[in-house]
């Protein structure tokens, strides 16, 4: 063996052991959420270190259900995300076609508005959104309530800005000489050309929206309306609570999402990305 | 190109009515919101009401000392953190290189409260998995819930774990795009590859790593769902307030919406401070 490939050698020796014991304690909490599902309150509770799951997660999906309605709140949390996707796909990809496509009176303006803006705190918006819904449209623990207001978001119209200027003119210029109408040419020339950038959009605001906390918490707080980490929330920090419910709870709302990360990786990875690379 | 005024704005307007109505008028309205008082039916204009007694008000100065303290501790280690993994995850010597990446990002998709509670589990006095193994080499328990140090270190450390990954991404994706020949000269050279990081990769990743920056330093500002839930709303006695928590506990507990606006205008004005700083120190070296 060489000294150069004995280096090496060295090298990846030192690399994974450095980032195996990193890695392992980042998986730490994941692997521990889901030992606490499965263990009854009175083993999470005692002295003894458990490290491998039991089997207890129906006992404890049963526990969590007679604390809350979780299934109900899933029920809630799934048709909202799915909704507040499609919608925002749709007018996000919409809005940053026009940017990137048309010449039109205005459009410095509305660029300049959603740069300028881009960095504000949502911490500034929270009160008059509140004060709007809840008193001015009484709106308050609707669907309504948690699907619109969020959809202001203009991360993705940029994103769909950038998809769509990347395309050459060519292609919608040959449809334009035929004579086919504009709106057909965005849903049947460009959104089709754009689907690896819509799906890593969608992935990134089905996830915004299934994790949402602080609005939920806020505009639908009455007990039916509730998303579900807004169900799981009020049961954390009650005394007569069961923790194993509650880690049930975190495991259905988490080991979805980890399959779909599993499953899209590249796609979640690029709409991440994207944020910065441009 | 002619412009193309009807068919873009017929593009343009559902989105802009949402962006108008949930987003720029919102910004205007806490505005002027922060100068009235608004515990008085009608509201009325009161310039110094809010503004006057956040000035004065201890609360506010712990909120904002607790909120600075996270920031000035746990945005750097995070970044600090997140360009190893991302350098290490983009060494063609790693094997296995799925499973490292799925530890470090899993974090990503995992929710704030989910990830809360395990959180707080994990941690707990006498129970807690961390406690079991501090007890087990020696180190005594620590009570991270009700002793401000402890506690303010916990919330950095779920702060952490949650959004580490997320920056590595980000970083990560900024080393790919560094072309290969930039570091053939150096290597010919003999330049040792510690040396290559400081003087080659660094300086090229520096608008990735300030981006993530201006990104975690606005999100840790905002920070409420981790003191809310892991430390239980700011406990010990204040010693995990936020400014978050703050604007929590004013507009929708107190239903003082004047006082909140007058906070959350307090976050937007460090925040475009701290980004006015970050593009000045981004700025072309003449």
């Amino acid at each position: 063996m060489t000294s150069r490939s004995q280096a090496r050698l060295g090298r990846s020796i030192l690399l994974h052991l450095v980032l195996t014991p990193l890695a392992l304690v980042w998986l730490f909490p994941l692997w521990m959420m889901v030992v606490f599902s499965t263990m009854p309150d009175n083993g999470i509770f005692s002295p003894g270190i458990e490290l491998l799951p039991h089997g207890g997660f129906i006992d404890n999906f049963n526990n969590l259900q007679r604390d809350t309605n979780f299934v109900g709140a899933i029920g809630i949390s799934v048709s909202v995300a799915v909704t507040y996707t499609i919608l925002s796909v749709l007018l996000t990809s919409m809005a940053g076609w026009a940017l990137a496509r048309y010449e039109f009176h205005g459009k410095g303006a509305v660029v300049a508005i959603i740069f300028g803006t881009i960095t504000l705190p949502y911490a500034v918006v929270l009160i008059p959104q509140f004060i709007m819904v809840a008193r001015d449209f009484a709106l308050a623990n609707t669907w309504i309530a948690l699907i619109v207001p969020p959809l202001f978001n203009s991360l993705g119209v940029l994103f769909m800005r950038q998809a769509f200027s990347m395309m050459p003119a060519e292609l919608f210029d040959a449809a334009r000489v035929e004579g086919v109408k504009e709106w057909r040419i965005f849903l049947f020339v460009a959104l089709p050309l754009a689907r690896p950038m819509l799906a890593a959009l969608a992935i990134i605001l089905f996830l915004a929206s299934w994790n949402n906390y602080l609005w939920p918490l806020l505009i639908n707080s009455q007990p039916g309306a509730m998303t579900a980490p807004v169900a799981l929330g009020t049961l954390i920090g009650l005394t007569k609570v069961s923790w194993g419910g509650i880690m049930a709870g975190a495991v259905m709302l988490t080991v979805p999402m980890l399959i779909v990360f599993v499953l899209l990786q590249r796609h979640f990875i690029a709409g991440i990305a994207a944020g910065a690379v441009k | 190109m002619r412009t193309q005024n009807a068919t873009a704005y017929r593009f343009l307007t559902p989105y802009l009515l949402i962006f108008a109505v949930f987003w720029i008028w919102p910004i205007i309205s806490s505005f002027l919101i922060s100068f009235q008082a608004t515990r008085t039916v009608p509201w009325r204009f009161a310039p110094a009401f809010n503004w006057g007694r956040l000035i004065g008000d201890p609360a506010f100065y712990n909120a904002l000392k607790n909120t600075l303290l996270i920031l000035v501790i746990q945005v750097p280690v995070m970044i600090a953190l997140a360009i190893v993994m991302a350098v290490l995850l983009n060494s063609p010597l790693l094997k296995a290189r799925g499973l490292y990446r799925f530890a470090f990002f899993a974090p990503v998709v995992v929710g704030e409260v989910a990830y809360s509670a395990v959180f707080r589990l994990m941690f707990s006095l006498d129970f807690g998995i961390i406690n079991k193994l501090l007890n087990s080499v020696g180190i005594p328990k620590i009570d991270w819930f009700s002793n401000v140090t402890p506690a303010m270190a916990l919330i950095m450390i779920a702060v952490t774990w949650r959004w580490a990954g997320y920056n590595a991404i980000i970083i990560l994706a900024g080393l790919q795009s560094i072309p290969e020949d930039v570091y053939e000269a150096a290597t010919l050279d003999r330049v040792s590859k510690v040396k290559q990081f400081f003087h080659i990769t660094l300086p090229l990743l520096k608008p990735v790593i300030v981006f993530c920056a201006v990104l975690s330093i606005i999100g840790t500002m905002q920070l409420f769902t981790e003191p809310f839930l892991i430390t239980e709303r700011g406990g010990p006695g204040g010693g995990t307030e936020t400014l978050g928590l703050l604007l929590y506990r004013q507009g929708f507990r107190s239903l003082n919406f004047g006082y909140a606006s007058a906070v959350a205008y307090t976050m937007a004005g460090l925040a475009i401070a701290i980004t006015l700083v970050q593009l000045w120190l981004m700025r072309e070296p003449k």
